[in-house]
């Protein structure tokens, strides 16, 4: 119910943050989009402009174009699924009432505030090492043969990695989404002969939907540019390449900055893509 | 059939005891009403009934069996609650539906029944909306219809007019009192409210503080209330209750007289007073009186278009026929 005066009064309140917001995106955008159309190569001091698509030609031609979209999508995916099953499990059991409800909240919670590239290093060095590692000394101690987990497995291992990240958001979220549920209505629905699983089915998981939706929405834009975790643990090697770390790759390792640029610019449209495509599929959850 | 019998049945939650042993017997096909003040064990005396607490003592029998840890879904009761609980994501026809598709009924036998109920309860044209779309009038029919769906053996009713504005709640009344007429299924109906308890029960059991206070018809109470929780409970207005000097004069602690039972005339007469707020209904008038040597206004009911004002002097007489007497302990002396 905003007068015109106030709306006014709002625009011009706004107006420096909006402007600032703008500045601060547009320029790199716009230098990225520069480069990306130049053969700018600083180590062999290269620096012509005007090359026109012939980047962006070369970028997506690549045979390791394609590779790294179904890397990123495998690891998305993963990660997706694993923290929406383990986030609804956990809320679920979090709920209970049980013995040191509090700390144990906090102990779930905790993963997400670990940084990255810590939490990486931690699971390549303490729990994945296949001499000092913690799995191996539980496979050796159940008498199995330990498994180098990031030379034998390590899309599977990454995607572990970053679950235990996200797990803590996803359950955190859900967590709320499931104490909001009125209990009456759980309970009307026992007293209609609903079993546990039909009233989990029924009553819960529709209940859940919304809050599902906005875990998916928001962890897939964030997992869209994992990279310290690539970085620390198989450095993009053994199929682990996705689309991120390949642009990193053009422009770090071959120091091609206008190759990578085109990269930069072809997985902003993608991503752009997909969060719109996400926001029209599931966002009608949310305006109910 | 429906016939249950709460034998020394006893609720504690943790340390504070709710409900302390307590006897009911409800008959095959009465509609009893639990009444009482907020907090004094009526919800939780409902829900001991229907399964969704355990009883810590005492046993629960339905239809002669006993019932005591029988999972609510298999005591064959219906609860319709407070703050109806539907299942907002899914169609008003499925939510009436929906204890027929948990029971395993053939698609067609769902939708006969959900038709049956829908034409009795008026909601035909809505079966294909969401509750959020539903007013709570509509709403609490929902509810209703998703219990009679099931052909329970008693339904239980957790307060359920109480979020419906006072127009509705007076036509709402009348559908369930005319539903238990046509069903004749055994009902329970917990409510705070007196005026839902006299106008609908058959049998009125009054708590407080877990304790029942007095079972009988409305008119049982109404006449022969047991003890003074009772007389100020039942009846609107309130029964005047007084004590000191008057009630000795009567021999007894407490004396009550309800407003209806005192005469006002210009002269003459047992009490005069003075006339304070009055309340006009239009059908009648009640004066509270501020009478010499009593401390409590006291509540007089004349007729409709009465002049009679503020600060005019009346004279009061009890009918002595409905003087109610009550000793120390607030119990009835016969
Ligand atoms: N789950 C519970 N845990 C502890 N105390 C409860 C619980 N449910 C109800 N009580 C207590 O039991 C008493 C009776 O509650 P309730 O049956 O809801 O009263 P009413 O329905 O008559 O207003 C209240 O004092 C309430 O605080
Ligand atoms: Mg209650």
């Amino acid at each position: 119910m905003a007068t015109h005066h106030s709306r006014i009064a709002a625009r011009a309140m706004m107006a420096p943050a909006v402007f600032l917001l703008l500045v601060w995106m547009l320029v790199p955008l716009i230098l990225t989009l520069y480069f990306s159309t130049m053969d700018y190569r600083p180590l062999r001091g290269i620096y012509e402009c005007c090359q026109g698509f012939d980047n962006y030609v070369r970028f997506v031609t690549s045979s390791s174009f394609l590779e790294s979209i179904l890397t990123t999508l495998r690891l998305v995916g993963g990660v997706l699924l694993i923290t929406v099953l383990g986030g609804v499990l956990l809320a679920l059991l979090l709920d209970q009432p049980i013995w040191g409800q509090g700390v144990v909240r906090i102990l779930v919670i905790a993963p997400f505030f670990v940084m990255p590239t810590v939490s990486a290093l931690v699971w390549k060095n303490m729990f994945m090492n296949p001499v000092n590692g913690l799995f191996a000394h539980l496979a050796t101690a159940l008498g199995l043969q330990p498994i180098d987990w990031l030379a034998e497995a390590p899309m599977l291992s990454i995607i572990l990695i970053v679950s235990w990240q996200w797990l803590p958001f996803a359950t955190l979220i859900l967590l709320t989404a499931v104490q909001s549920l009125d209990s009456e209505q759980l309970e009307a629905a026992e007293m209609d002969g609903a079993g546990a699983l039909s009233r989990f089915g029924h009553i819960i998981l529709p209940h859940l939907a919304r809050a599902i939706t906005v875990v998916i929405l928001i962890q897939t834009i964030f997992l869209l540019s994992i990279f310290a975790e690539i970085f620390v643990t198989t450095g993009g090697a053994f199929g682990t390449r996705t689309l991120t770390y390949l642009v990193y790759q053009r422009i770090i390792e071959s120091q091609n900055i206008g190759l990578g640029s085109a990269g930069g610019i072809i997985a902003v449209i993608l991503a752009n893509i997909i969060a719109i495509g996400l926001m029209r599929v599931v966002g009608k959850n949310l305006d109910a | 059939m429906g016939r249950i019998i709460l034998d020394k049945v006893r609720k504690a939650f943790g340390e504070t005891e709710v409900i302390p042993p307590l006897d009911l017997t409800i008959e095959d096909g009465e509609f009893v009403v639990f009444v009482g003040p907020s907090g004094c064990g009526k919800s939780t005396l409902l829900r001991l009934i229907a399964g969704l607490e355990d009883v810590s003592g005492g046993a629960i029998r339905i239809d002669g069996v006993d019932a005591t840890s029988t999972p609510p879904a298999q005591r064959k009761l219906a609860m319709v609650f407070q703050s109806y609980a539907l299942y907002p994501h899914m169609s008003v026809r499925k939510n009436i539906a929906f204890p027929l598709r948990m029971a395993g009924m053939t698609a067609e036998e769902q939708d006969k029944r959900v038709n049956a109920a829908a034409k009795v309860l008026n909601l035909t044209d809505y079966l294909d909306r969401r509750p959020g779309q539903l007013s709570g009038g509509q709403r609490q029919r929902v509810a209703i219809g998703r219990a009679i769906v099931r052909e329970p053996s008693a339904f239980l009713f957790d307060e359920p007019l109480s979020n419906l504005d006072a127009a509705l709640r007076v036509g709402m009344r009348l559908e369930i009192s005319e539903l238990h007429k046509r069903l004749a299924t055994t009902m329970i109906y917990v409510t705070h409210d007196q005026v839902e308890a006299m106008t609908m029960a058959d049998k009125i059991v009054v708590l407080r503080a877990g304790h029942i206070e007095q079972v009988g018809s409305p008119l049982d109470l109404y006449r022969a209330p047991r003890n003074t929780f009772v007389a100020g409970f039942i009846g609107s207005p309130k029964m005047n209750l007084i004590g000191g000097a008057e009630a000795a004069k009567h021999g007894a602690t407490t004396i009550g007289i309800r407003p209806e039972h005192l005469t006002v005339t210009p002269a003459g007469g047992t009490w005069t007073g003075r006339i304070g707020v009055s309340e006009h209904l239009g059908s009648d008038t009640f004066f509270h009186v501020a009478i010499d040597g009593i401390a409590d206004p006291v509540t007089v009911r004349a007729g409709g278009e009465v002049a009679l004002h503020y600060g005019d002097t009346i004279h009061l007489t009890p009918d002595l026929a409905h003087l109610h007497r009550f000793d120390a302990q607030g119990l009835r002396i016969a």
